[in-house]
């Protein structure tokens, strides 16, 4: 209990000054929520997945001091505007909307957006056949956008969810008849023991590059040009130099970075 | 709960209230929200106002409804806690020291994520006619926060039963009361007038525990805010509007419920 | 049904996450708490005994944050709070702080638990008898002693029942900071509950353990009541 009094008001005390002197690390902003297969926490708690070996792999690149810090995804453009964190590493796409607030680096992966239904239900991705269903969405993300977009007119139901794994829970348990979200990640949820009991892929929506932007990219500050330039030569280092292969295929056999 | 939601004590405020530095105050106070409403962006705000209004409803709905049923749920919860036998006696004050003692988000999700996650396990559970509700979010916080209103106002409602004086009884055996009659005529009325101060505390908590709902993706203003600071980006402005909305919403409870309990009489109590 | 290995305390079991959120909510709460008892001793003390401004601007600070909900103050101080501060240090031309994690989840909760406590503390400093006050002034020992010597140890019967009520919120109130993504109990366990779809497990399981830090948190409060009520008749 004293060492747990120490520590608080140690840190408390010397927080503030300690931190400011190491200002050289920069913060790596993921969502704190398990987003397989690109993000998810293991059994010892430590990060795992696609995007952390992505980020490792640019971060070292870039001979950057990488720290990653996990923040609830809907306060991740906040946090990294009032500096809680540098960059994010989370799926973002990049999309004009985006772009008025922050500034991404290269794209360095895309992926089709999908829906996903219930097994005993049948209809297609489209307006019509989404029309009187309960589609989930997870709250700041290009899907919630679209889906508010292209199928709230048309009568469907929209719930949105904190994180996506709970909104896949909820379409397991059928309180949801479809889920959109990225491919990578519905798919991954299909290949479970749950995802396969309830669900299968209704297709893929219609496009919309306003909304849903041309890929996903490192989400960063405006001014921060500096560490733009760092970032995308390191992507395209990794790229050419087969590490990006490399790591990608411990979990896909399709290349990620698309077309 | 000792921890009231506002001073109690008039004393302060009897003395003559204008003084210059409050004067002073009032001007700083005017000009911040005057420098947030010119400096602010609230060009979002006239869009979003019908879900904002329905947002409060829901807000609404939930604090009164859970706090209904949660008082309902808290009589019987205090009175076998005083009275009843071991077989009641013992659950009822587990059910109110669990509750008590675990944090009212992890209940939430306990019981929609929880639950829901055993819905597959179910066969014909989409049969069942209770099922349009069981698809729903609001059930599930409707039900958590009655459930935490009950177990904190059930152990409120045991110290005033066990608070009536026992003279009092005794008086109304003696007089051959049945004790259903007595229960009815003496008991509770009397529990309830004691336990009474404490439900303004109580509901403000309450108020106060309503945005954790949305969490479970029940749309209340909480969650009609979090879509503004989504859509907009903001973070400020809606989080302040949120905050004023709130305290608005608490004076209106305490103002309401202080007028109340000067119109129930107290004499000889 | 129940695949009881999840919590197993070593990977591929859960537990040694579980064990670690509950020791990042108890240092939180810890920190949060005794942030919040500093808070509130001055708080009290100003509320008592300073100027009429310093009275007001309490009063507002301890109105606001006992009217707004716990998750929203945590929000705005989350994200605005550490924001001003930055933005207040740069003015005075100090570098940016980094205020995140520990430190971040300690200021919060201590900014909410130092209104109660002011409350708390100022009831209890009003209840001493005010002649034993009196008494240390025609001493004249010096206003910090009285309040050092007198003061503290004569209102602590009087505030430890509020006092042990606020931990008990304190430790409950860390769970919120799950909703700003700080990796406490209540978060870690979201995050196993979703990696193995066992959320009634896990859920459950977190129950037992912030059920048990309020036992026997009731359990020494007991014990440090009775003892502080030593030599003093008809304190409640």
């Amino acid at each position: 209990m004293t060492s747990i009094l120490k520590t608080a008001c140690f840190g408390l005390a010397l927080g503030f000054a300690a931190s400011a002197a190491q200002a050289e690390e920069i913060k790596l902003g993921i969502a704190a929520e398990p987003y397989p297969p690109f993000t998810y926490p293991d059994a010892s708690g430590k990060w795992q997945g696609w995007e952390i070996d992505f980020a490792n792999a640019v971060c070292e690149e870039a001979g950057l001091d990488c720290v990653i810090t996990p923040l609830s995804w809907d306060g991740i453009i906040p946090a990294l505007k009032s500096e809680k964190i540098d960059m994010i590493v989370g799926s973002m796409s990049i999309t004009p909307e985006r772009l008025e607030e922050i500034d991404f680096s290269d794209k360095y992966y895309n992926t089709p957006t999908i829906v996903i239904g219930l097994k005993e239900l049948d209809f297609d991705a489209s307006p019509e056949g989404l029309s009187d269903k309960i589609l989930g969405v997870q709250s700041s993300t290009v899907h919630q956008v679209y889906a508010n977009k292209h199928f709230a007119s048309g009568g469907t139901s929209i719930k949105e969810y904190q994180t996506q794994d709970e909104a896949n829970n909820d379409l397991a348990s059928g309180r949801l008849d479809a889920v959109q979200a990225d491919a990578i990640a519905l798919k991954a949820f299909l290949e479970t023991e749950a995802g396969q009991a309830c669900c299968e892929e209704k297709g893929q929506v219609a496009d919309d590059i306003e909304v849903l932007g041309p890929g996903v990219g490192i989400g960063l500050r405006k001014e921060d040009t500096e560490l733009k330039e760092k970032l995308n030569a390191a992507i395209a280092t990794i790229r050419e130099n087969g590490t990006y292969d490399a790591f990608s295929e411990k979990y896909f056999d399709f290349d990620p970075y698309g077309s | 709960m000792t921890t009231s939601p506002l001073p109690a004590d008039e004393t302060s405020r009897r003395e003559s209230w204008l003084k210059p530095h409050r004067l002073v105050l009032i001007l700083i106070a005017v000009a911040l929200i005057a420098a947030a409403i010119i400096f602010g962006r609230w060009d979002w705000l006239p869009r979003y106002l019908p879900r904002l209004w329905s947002g409060l409803l829901v807000t609404l709905a939930m604090l009164f409804g859970s706090a209904l049923l949660g008082f309902v749920l808290a009589v019987p919860l205090g009175l076998v806690q005083v009275t009843g036998p071991w077989w009641l006696k013992t659950p009822a004050a587990a059910f109110c020291t669990m509750i008590r003692g675990t944090p009212l988000l992890l209940q939430l999700w306990l019981l929609y994520y929880g639950l829901g996650s055993l819905f597959p396990m179910i066969p014909g559970i989409r049969e069942f006619f209770l099922w349009p509700y069981l698809r729903e979010a609001w059930p599930y916080g409707l039900a958590a926060l009655t459930i935490s209103f009950a177990a904190y106002e059930g152990e409120i409602m045991r110290g005033a039963f066990a608070g009536v004086p026992s003279g009092e009884l005794q008086a109304a055996r003696a007089f051959g009361m049945s004790p259903a009659k007595l229960l009815w005529r003496i008991w509770l009325p009397r529990a309830l007038h004691r336990a009474l101060p404490t439900l303004n505390g109580e509901t403000v908590l309450q108020l106060k525990s309503t945005p954790l709902i949305a969490t479970i993706t029940v749309v209340d203003l909480y969650g009609v805010i979090s879509r503004v600071r989504q859509e907009t980006y903001l973070t400020y402005e809606p989080l302040f509007l949120l905050a004023l909305i709130y305290m608005v919403l608490t004076a209106i409870l305490v103002f309401a419920f202080r007028y109340f309990e000067n119109r129930i009489p107290t004499r000889g109590i | 049904m129940i695949d009881w290995s999840l919590l197993a305390l070593n990977p591929p079991g859960w537990g040694g996450v579980l064990l670690q959120g509950l020791l990042s909510t108890m240092e939180i709460a810890v920190g949060g708490y005794l942030l919040g008892l500093v808070i509130g001793l001055f708080g009290a003390i100003g509320k008592l005994h300073g100027g009429p401004l310093a009275r007001d601007l309490l009063e507002v600070y301890t109105t606001v944050v006992r009217a707004v909900p716990e998750l929203v103050l945590i929000l705005i101080l989350y994200y605005a709070g550490t924001d001003f501060l930055n933005k207040m240090l740069a003015l005075l031309d100090y570098e940016a702080v980094d205020i995140s994690g520990l430190v971040a989840g300690i200021f919060v909760i201590g900014i909410v638990q130092g209104a109660y406590s002011t409350e708390v503390i100022r009831g209890a400093i009003k209840s001493i008898p005010p002649g034993q006050i009196e008494a240390a002034r025609a001493y004249a020992i010096p206003p910090a002693k009285i309040l050092r010597r007198i003061t503290i140890p004569a209102m602590l019967p009087y505030a430890i029942p509020g006092l042990s009520n606020l931990w008990l919120i304190a430790t409950k109130d860390t769970a919120l900071l799950a909703v700003v993504g700080f990796s406490e109990l209540t978060l870690v366990t979201r995050q196993a509950a979703g990696t193995t779809k066992s959320y009634m497990l896990f859920f459950l399981a977190a129950g037992a353990l912030y059920l048990a830090i309020t036992l026997i948190s009731r359990f020494l409060i007991g014990i440090l009541e009775r003892r502080s009520r030593r030599g003093l008749a008809g304190v409640n």
